[in-house]
C-alpha cells in the first residue's frame, strides 16, 4: 500500500486494507443492508399498529413480530460494529475482550425481565387495589389550553 | 475477516502491541464497552419496569406527529431521525476511509456532512421534545384526560414511568450525540489546520469515528425499545 501510515513502532503490521474502491463498495453495501433492515422493521411496526386497531388482536402473533424486530435490530448492531467500526478486522483476541464481557447482557436482560414480570404477578395476586387500578379510566376532559401552551412542569405529579 | 496473524508471532514478549492497536484506540473501545453497559442498564431498567406494569402507553399513539405533516402518523418522524443517523454514520466511515488514504480534503468534506447529520438529528429531537412537552408530558408528568394519546393501551390511566424513562434515556442519548458533534467539530478544525498531516496519521479520526458509530448503535436500541416494541 502506497500511503502506509506509521502510528507507533509497536503496532507492527498495518491492517490489511483492500484497495480503496473495494472498501467504499463494502461501505455502500452495508448502508444498503442497514436501510433495508430498517424499512423491514418499520413495515413490522406498522403491522403491529394496524393489528392493534382490532380490540381482540392476536397477542401471540404481535409478540412473535416483536421478537423478529429484536432479531433484526441485533443484525443491524452486528453490521455497525463489525463493518463501520471495523471490529471484524481486528485481531481475534482483541475482538474477544470486547465481545465476551458483553455476554453479561444475556443474563442481565433475562433476569430483569423475569423479575419485572414476577413482581407484576405478585402484586396482582396480593394487592387487589393495584389490580383494580388496571381498569381505571380518566373521567376529566382535556384541559383548556392557555395561550397555546401546555401546563407548566410540576403542575401534576 | 479478522486480521490474520502469523502462527509464530510472539505478541507478549515485548516491543509489540499485543492487540496490534494503538493505545488510544484500544482505550476508546473499552470506554465504549463500559458506555454500552450504562445504556444497557438504563434500557433494561426501563424493560423491567415496563414488564412489572399492568398497562403501558402505546408508542404508536404517543409518537404520531411530524412537523408540517400533522398528527396520526406513527413512526414517520422517528424513521426520518433513524435514517439521518444511519447516513451520518456512513459519512463518518467515509471520513475515516479518506483518513486511511491521507486525503485531507476528503476527510474535511465527509466530516462536514457528518456534523450536519448530527445537528439535523439534534434538531429533530429538539422538535420532538418540544412537541411532547406542549402536549403535557415531561419528567414526572403525563397528560391524563379522556382521549389522551398517552393513556395505556387499554385506555386506563398511565403512570409517569413512561415519560420519565423516555426523557431520561433519549436525553442521555441526545447528550452523546451532542458531544459527538463537538468532537467532530474539533476533528474538523484539527484536520483543517493540518494537525494530522504533521502527525503522519489520521488515527484520531478513527477514534472519533468509533464514538460516532457507537451513538448510532445505541440509537438502534433506543428506537427499538421506545418506538417499535
Amino acid at each position: 500500500m502506497e500511503n502506509q501510515q506509521t502510528v507507533s513502532p509497536e503496532v507492527t503490521f498495518a491492517p490489511h486494507h483492500a484497495d480503496s474502491k473495494q472498501v467504499v463498495r463494502k461501505i455502500l453495501k452495508t448502508t444498503l443492508v442497514l436501510s433495508i433492515i430498517t424499512i423491514v422493521e418499520l413495515a413490522f411496526g406498522y403491522t403491529i399498529f394496524f393489528m392493534h386497531k382490532n380490540p381482540d388482536y392476536n397477542t401471540t402473533l404481535v409478540l412473535a413480530i416483536k421478537g423478529v424486530i429484536v432479531i433484526l435490530s441485533l443484525a443491524k448492531a452486528f453490521y455497525i460494529v463489525s463493518i463501520f467500526m471495523h471490529l471484524g478486522d481486528e485481531i481475534r483476541n482483541m475482538i474477544m475482550t470486547i465481545v465476551v464481557p458483553l455476554l453479561l447482557f444475556v443474563w442481565f436482560i433475562a433476569a430483569f425481565m423475569w423479575d419485572g414480570n414476577s413482581y407484576k404477578n405478585l402484586r396482582n395476586s396480593y394487592d387487589p387495589h393495584h389490580k383494580q387500578q388496571m381498569n381505571e379510566k380518566p373521567t376529566n376532559k382535556k384541559p383548556a389550553e392557555e395561550h397555546g401552551e401546555g401546563q407548566k412542569p410540576g403542575a401534576i405529579h | 475477516m479478522a486480521q490474520a496473524v502469523p502462527a509464530n508471532t510472539k505478541w507478549w514478549s515485548g516491543g509489540k502491541s499485543p492487540f496490534n492497536l494503538e493505545y488510544g484506540k484500544l482505550m476508546m473501545w473499552y470506554f465504549l464497552m463500559s458506555d454500552a453497559f450504562t445504556f444497557g442498564a438504563f434500557l433494561i431498567s426501563y424493560g423491567s419496569v415496563r414488564m412489572s406494569s399492568n398497562g403501558w402507553p402505546d408508542p404508536n399513539h404517543v409518537f404520531q406527529s411530524a412537523p408540517f405533516l400533522g398528527s396520526g402518523l406513527p413512526l414517520v418522524f422517528v424513521s426520518l431521525m433513524t435514517f439521518i443517523l444511519i447516513v451520518s454514520s456512513v459519512t463518518m466511515v467515509l471520513a475515516v476511509h479518506e483518513g486511511h488514504n491521507m486525503n485531507r480534503m476528503g476527510v474535511v468534506k465527509w466530516l462536514i456532512w457528518t456534523i450536519i447529520g448530527g445537528l439535523a438529528f439534534l434538531g429533530c429531537q429538539a422538535w420532538e421534545w418540544t412537541h411532547l412537552y406542549h402536549e403535557g408530558a415531561w419528567w414526572g408528568r403525563i397528560p391524563i384526560y379522556e382521549g389522551s394519546h398517552f393513556l395505556n393501551a387499554n385506555g386506563s390511566i398511565p403512570s409517569t414511568n413512561f415519560s420519565n424513562f423516555f426523557f431520561t434515556i433519549t436525553g442521555f442519548h441526545g447528550f452523546h450525540v451532542f458531544s459527538g458533534v463537538l468532537i467532530n467539530v474539533i476533528m474538523l478544525i484539527m484536520a483543517l489546520n493540518g494537525a494530522f498531516d504533521r502527525k503522519g496519521h489520521y488515527l484520531m479520526i478513527e477514534k472519533a469515528g468509533l464514538y460516532w458509530h457507537f451513538v448510532d448503535l445505541v440509537w438502534v436500541f433506543v428506537f427499538l425499545c421506545f418506538y417499535l416494541l
